[in-house]
C-alpha cells in the first residue's frame, strides 16, 4: 500500500517536474510577455494553412530586434466584458482592441495611454478618413489613443431557404421582428447593439435618444423576446452556418465568414440605418511593455500581415495599402461575389450610418437597468409553474402525513 | 511531559488549516457580506438588497426549474438505482463504471454535446425532417434548460441511492413480505424511509448544482432564460457592478441553507419513525 | 420484470451517452458538420495538436491540480489530525462546520466571494494584476480541503488508540509517532483524498471562471472559450479525448480495486496489535 501511494506522489511530483520547466523555461532567458487582449476570431491564428500572426510577430522581434517575445493572446466577446475586466484591474494587458465608444469610454476614464505616433511609421497607410477630425475617439487633446484595426458595419444575415424573398426586399430592421420567423431569429448578447437594433428600427438616435425612447425600445425588445431563439453573441457563427437559426443581426465581415459555410444565406444593410463601427488597437495605461505594444501595432499594420487578418476575419480594412491590394480583392471575390461591394463599395454607402458614441454614465446605468430588466423579463410556459405546485403540494402533503403518524404514534 | 508536547504537536498541526480557512472560506464571505452592504463610495446601504425585488422573478424562475429537474431525477433515478442493485455481481460493476463515467468528464463537454445533438442543424433534428416530420425548435425553450439539467445531474442522484440499496439488509425486504406486504408495500413502507439518507444526498447534488448553473441555461436556453447563475455571472464578467452581484450571491446562498436545513429535518423526522 | 428492469437500464443509459458518442463519431467527421456522416477523417486530431492551445490548456490544468492537490492533502491531513486528537469539542464542532462550507455552498458563490477577495485585497495593496495562477491554486487548495478532511478523519477516528499510547510509552515523540505510526494507518484515507482533489481540480470550471487571469486557461476554461466563439471540429476532437482517457483511467482504477480484495495492510498492522 506504501509503495503504491509512494508511487502515485512521485507520478505526480514527476508531471509537475516535467510540466513546471515548461511554464518556467521562458523565465530562464529574458523573455518579454506581451498581453494582446484581442475580440475572438480576430486574427489570422494559422489554422487551415493561414499566416499565424502572433508567431510571425515572435519571430520578426527575434530576427529584426533582437528580442525574444512571447506573445499571449487572450479574447473576449463582447466590449463590456473586456471592460470588466480591464477596469476592475484583475487582469494587465499590453494591447486591446476595443470598439469606438468603448475607446472613448476608457479614455473618460483615464485607462489609455495616448500613443507615440512616431514609433508607429505604418499608421501612414491608414485611410484619411480614418485620421484627424473624422476620428472622434481620438480624446479632446492632440493625443491619439488608438489605430483602426478593422471597420465595418452591423447588417441583417438571413437564410434565403427560410426566409421569403418578399420579407428580405423590404430590406427592413421589421425582419427581426416578424412573428412568422418565430425561434428563428437571434439577438445581440450585448446592451448597446440590442438596443441598437430596436432604436434603429424606430428611427431614433442611438446615442441621444430620450427615456421615453429608450423604454419604447425596451418594450420592443420585450415584444421580440418571445419570438427569439436566443441571445448569443460568437455562438451565432455555427447557428447561422448548421442553419439552427434563420435571421440575425450581426457584423458585415461575420456574414461573409458565416457564408463560407453556408451558401444559402444572405445579407442586407437595413433601410432605416444601421450602426457603423470602429475596433481600433490601443495601450491600456497600465500597461507593462509599452515600447513593444507600439511594435506590435505597427506589426498588425504591415501590408502581408494586414492583408492576412483582412483575408481571415473579412473585415474590411482601413488601411489603403490593403484596399487597392489587387491579390486581396481578388480573394474576397472569390469568397463572395459581392465581398468587396459589401465591405467597401456602394452597398454600404447606401444607408444611413451613425456610430455609438460614449454615454453618460447616468445613462449608462439607466441602459444598464433596462437590460437588465430585458434579461429578468421570462416568457415560461404556465405548465412549468402548475407542475411546480403540484410537486409542492406533493412535498406538503408527505410532510403533513408524516407528521400526523408520528403524532399518532406518539399517543400511543 | 509528554502530553503536553503531545497536545503542542496537535494544536501545530491544525494551525496552518485554521489560519487558511480564516483566509480563504470565513474572509471571502465577509468580503460578499461587505459587498452586499455597500454602495460604490463604501458606505453602508440597503438599497443592494432591496432592488433585489426586480430580480423575483429569476429567482422564482431558477427554483421552479431545479424543483422540477431534481423532481423528475429522483422518479427516473430511484427504479434506475433499484433496477442496477438487482442485477448481477459482475453486471453491476460494469454498471458503476459506466454510471461513473459521465460524473467524471466536465459537465461542459456533456452540456454541449447534447446541444449538439438536439440543435436545429444536429443529428436529432435532420433525422427528423428526413423521416416527414415538421422542424421544431427545441433549443432555446425552457424544456431544453430542464431537460439539460436532468441530463447533467442525474448520475448525482443515481449514484448516492444506488450505494444506499446496496447496503440496504435483505432481510428487512424478506420480512416484510413474510408479514405479508405486497411489493409496494414494501417499497413504500420499507425501502423508502431505510433509503432516505441516499434520497436526501440525491437531492442535494442535483439541486444545490441545478439552482446555481449560468452553462446550461447559457448553451440549450439561448441566453432567453436567465437563472441566479446567469445574473450572478453577468454582474461580475459583463458589467462591473459587484455589489448587486454579491447581493444576489448572498441571497441565493441564504436560499440554499435554507433548503437544505428543511431537507435535514426531514431526513431526521424519518429516522425517528424507522426506530 | 426482469427483462423490463433490464429494457430500463438499457434506455436511460442509451440516453445518457448519446450525446457523448455523437461527439466522438462526429469528431472524425470529413465535412465538419454535426447534421450528418460524410467520411472519415483524423484532420481534427492533426489541427488540434498543431494548435497548441490545448496544450497549453492541458499543462496548466496539471500544474494547477498536482499543486493544489498535494497543498490540500498535506494541510487537510494536519488539519483532520488536530480534529481528530482535540479533546476539544467546541474546536471540533467549529472546524468540522467550517470544513463544510465550501462543499455546501454553489461554486458559484464560492468562486464569487473568493474573486472578490482577490480583487479587493490587491486593491487595497496596490497590486496591478489581482488574478493568475497562484490564486486559481489557492481556490483549488480551498475547495479541495473539505474532501480531503472528509476522507482521512473517519481513518483517525477508526485507529486503535492504544497503538499511539504505545508508541509514545515506548519513547517515540509525538512527531515520530505521528509519521511513523499514525501515517501509515491513515494512508488509504489520505490517498483518497489526494486523488480526490486531483480529480476535482481537474474538473473545475465554475471557480476558476471567475478566479482565473483571461491568459491562464486551464481545460475546462479552454472548452468554455471555445464554444462560446465560432466551435472548430478540433474541440470535439478535444473532448474526444477527454473521454476516452478518463475511460481507461476508470477502468484501471476498477481493474486495480477488484484485484486487491485481500486483507488492506492497515488492517494487519492494527489487528494485530489491539489482538
Amino acid at each position: 500500500m506504501i509503495k503504491r501511494v509512494f508511487s502515485f506522489i512521485l507520478i505526480l511530483l514527476l508531471i509537475a517536474c516535467i510540466s513546471l520547466p515548461l511554464a518556467s523555461c521562458e523565465s530562464d532567458e529574458t523573455v518579454t510577455t506581451l498581453y494582446v487582449y484581442n475580440w475572438g476570431e480576430y486574427i489570422s491564428d494559422g489554422s487551415e494553412g493561414t499566416l499565424d500572426v502572433n508567431a510571425a510577430f515572435e519571430e520578426y522581434c527575434a530576427d529584426v530586434l533582437g528580442m525574444n517575445v512571447n506573445v499571449n493572446y487572450s479574447t473576449f466577446s463582447s466590449n463590456e466584458s473586456m471592460y470588466a475586466k480591464v477596469s476592475s484591474g484583475s487582469a494587465v494587458y499590453d494591447v486591446i482592441i476595443p470598439s469606438d465608444y468603448m475607446i472613448e469610454r476608457m479614455i473618460s476614464e483615464d485607462l489609455l495611454s495616448p500613443l507615440d505616433i512616431s514609433k508607429i511609421p505604418n499608421y501612414q497607410y491608414i485611410d484619411e478618413k480614418f485620421k484627424g477630425e473624422n476620428v472622434y475617439y481620438e480624446g479632446e487633446s492632440d493625443n491619439i489613443y488608438s489605430v483602426p484595426y478593422f471597420y465595418g458595419m452591423i447588417g441583417v444575415i438571413y437564410n434565403t431557404s427560410i426566409v421569403s424573398e418578399d420579407d428580405a426586399a423590404l430590406q427592413s430592421w421589421n425582419l427581426m421582428w416578424d412573428k412568422k420567423y418565430e425561434r428563428d431569429i437571434l439577438q445581440f448578447n450585448n446592451s448597446r447593439d440590442a438596443f441598437g437594433t430596436a432604436l434603429y428600427r424606430r428611427g431614433y438616435d442611438v446615442n441621444e435618444a430620450t427615456d421615453e425612447e429608450w423604454i419604447t425600445a425596451l418594450n420592443d425588445l420585450k415584444e421580440q423576446k418571445d419570438i427569439v431563439q436566443g441571445y448569443v453573441m460568437d455562438e451565432i457563427f455555427n447557428k447561422m452556418s448548421s442553419g439552427s437559426a434563420a435571421i440575425a443581426a450581426y457584423y458585415a465581415g461575420d456574414f461573409l465568414t458565416m457564408y463560407e459555410n453556408n451558401d444559402e444565406l444572405a445579407f442586407y444593410y437595413p433601410k432605416e440605418g444601421t450602426n457603423s463601427y470602429i475596433d481600433a488597437m490601443c495601450i491600456p495605461k497600465n500597461a507593462e511593455s509599452y515600447d513593444l505594444a507600439l511594435e506590435y501595432i505597427n506589426f498588425m499594420c504591415q501590408t502581408d500581415v494586414a492583408i492576412a487578418n483582412a483575408e481571415y476575419t473579412y473585415y474590411a480594412s482601413p488601411l489603403t495599402t490593403v484596399v487597392n491590394d489587387e491579390g486581396y480583392r481578388e480573394t474576397m471575390s472569390e469568397v463572395h461575389e459581392d465581398a468587396i461591394e459589401i465591405l467597401y463599395g456602394d452597398m454600404s454607402e447606401s444607408v444611413p450610418t451613425q456610430a455609438y458614441l460614449n454615454l453618460s454614465p447616468e445613462r449608462l446605468s439607466f441602459v444598464n437597468d433596462l437590460w437588465e430588466e430585458l434579461k429578468v423579463e421570462s416568457g415560461i410556459r404556465p405548465g412549468i409553474y402548475i407542475t411546480c405546485g403540484v410537486i409542492l403540494l406533493c412535498l406538503l402533503a408527505l410532510v403533513v402525513s408524516h407528521a400526523i403518524k408520528k403524532k399518532i404514534r406518539n399517543n400511543y | 511531559m509528554m502530553k503536553n508536547r503531545r497536545s503542542l504537536f496537535e494544536r501545530i498541526a491544525g494551525a496552518p488549516y485554521v489560519a487558511w480557512s480564516a483566509m480563504f472560506i470565513i474572509a471571502p464571505l465577509l468580503f460578499v457580506l461587505y459587498f452586499a452592504f455597500t454602495d460604490r463610495n463604501g458606505s453602508f446601504t440597503f438599497e443592494n438588497i432591496l432592488s433585489l425585488t426586480s430580480y423575483s422573478q429569476t429567482f422564482v424562475m431558477s427554483l421552479a426549474f431545479s424543483l422540477i429537474a431534481t423532481t423528475v431525477c429522483l422518479l427516473i433515478g430511484y427504479p434506475l438505482a433499484y433496477c442496477m442493485s438487482k442485477t448481477s455481481e459482475r453486471v453491476r460493476g460494469i454498471l458503476m463504471v459506466l454510471l461513473m463515467l459521465p460524473m467524471w468528464i466536465s459537465l461542459l463537454i456533456r452540456t454541449y454535446s447534447l446541444m449538439a445533438l438536439l440543435d436545429n442543424g444536429g443529428l436529432v433534428s435532420t433525422l427528423l425532417v428526413k423521416l416527414g416530420f415538421e422542424k421544431l425548435t427545441f433549443i432555446g425553450t425552457d424544456g431544453a434548460v430542464i431537460l439539460g439539467m436532468i441530463y447533467d445531474f442525474l448520475p448525482y442522484m443515481v449514484l448516492p441511492i444506488y450505494t444506499s440499496l446496496t447496503k440496504l439488509d435483505k432481510r428487512y425486504i424478506e420480512a416484510s413480505a413474510d408479514l405479508g406486504c405486497n411489493p409496494l408495500q414494501t417499497l413504500i413502507k420499507v425501502m423508502l424511509p431505510l433509503t432516505m439518507p441516499g434520497i436526501i444526498s440525491g437531492v442535494t447534488m442535483v439541486f444545490v448544482p441545478s439552482i446555481s448553473t449560468f452553462y446550461i441555461s447559457q448553451k440549450l436556453g439561448g441566453g432567453s432564460f436567465d437563472l441566479i447563475g446567469d445574473t450572478i455571472e453577468r454582474q461580475f464578467q459583463n458589467a462591473v457592478t459587484y455589489h448587486t452581484g454579491a447581493a444576489i450571491s448572498l441571497v441565493m446562498m441564504i436560499l440554499i441553507l435554507i433548503s437544505l436545513a428543511i431537507m435535514n429535518k426531514f431526513s431526521d423526522n424519518d429516522e425517528e419513525i424507522i426506530v | 420484470m426482469k427483462f423490463l428492469s433490464r429494457f430500463y437500464i438499457f434506455i436511460i443509459f442509451a440516453i445518457l451517452y448519446a450525446p457523448i458518442f455523437v461527439v466522438i463519431l462526429f469528431s472524425f467527421n470529413a465535412s465538419g458538420d454535426l447534421s450528418s456522416f460524410s467520411g472519415f477523417t483524423l484532420h481534427w486530431y492533426s489541427e488540434l495538436f498543431r494548435d497548441g492551445q490545448a496544450l497549453i490548456a492541458l499543462k496548466n490544468s496539471l500544474i494547477i491540480a498536482v499543486t493544489s492537490s498535494l497543498f490540500a492533502t498535506i494541510m487537510g491531513t494536519f488539519a483532520a489530525f488536530s480534529i481528530a486528537h482535540s479533546k476539544n469539542k467546541y474546536y471540533q464542532k467549529t472546524m468540522k462546520a467550517v470544513s463544510n462550507i465550501p462543499m455546501m455552498n454553489p461554486d458559484i458563490v464560492t468562486g464569487v466571494s473568493m474573486m472578490l477577495l482577490f480583487v479587493g485585497v490587491a486593491s487595497i495593496l496596490g497590486f496591478k494584476n489581482s488574478l493568475g495562477i497562484w490564486t486559481m491554486i489557492i481556490a483549488h487548495t480551498t475547495f479541495n480541503l473539505p474532501y480531503v478532511i472528509l476522507s482521512v478523519l473517519p481513518k483517525f477516528k477508526q485507529m486503535d488508540k492504544n497503538l499511539i499510547e504505545a508508541a509514545l510509552d515506548l519513547g517515540c515523540t509525538p512527531v515520530q509517532t505521528f509519521f511513523k505510526i499514525e501515517v501509515p494507518c491513515i494512508l488509504p484515507g489520505i490517498l483518497s483524498g489526494l486523488m480526490m482533489s486531483f480529480t476535482l481540480s481537474l474538473d473545475d470550471f465554475v471557480i476558476s471562471h471567475f478566479v482565473s487571469h483571461p491568459d491562464i486557461q486551464t481545460l475546462p476554461l479552454y472548452i468554455y472559450n471555445q464554444t462560446a466563439h465560432n466551435v472548430k471540429f478540433s474541440m470535439y476532437a478535444l473532448c474526444t479525448l477527454i473521454i476516452v482517457t478518463i475511460f481507461l483511467l476508470l477502468v484501471a482504477v476498477n481493474l486495480m480495486g477488484s484485484k486487491k480484495k485481500k486483507v488492506p495492510q492497515t488492517k494487519k498492522l492494527t489487528g494485530g496489535v489491539s489482538r
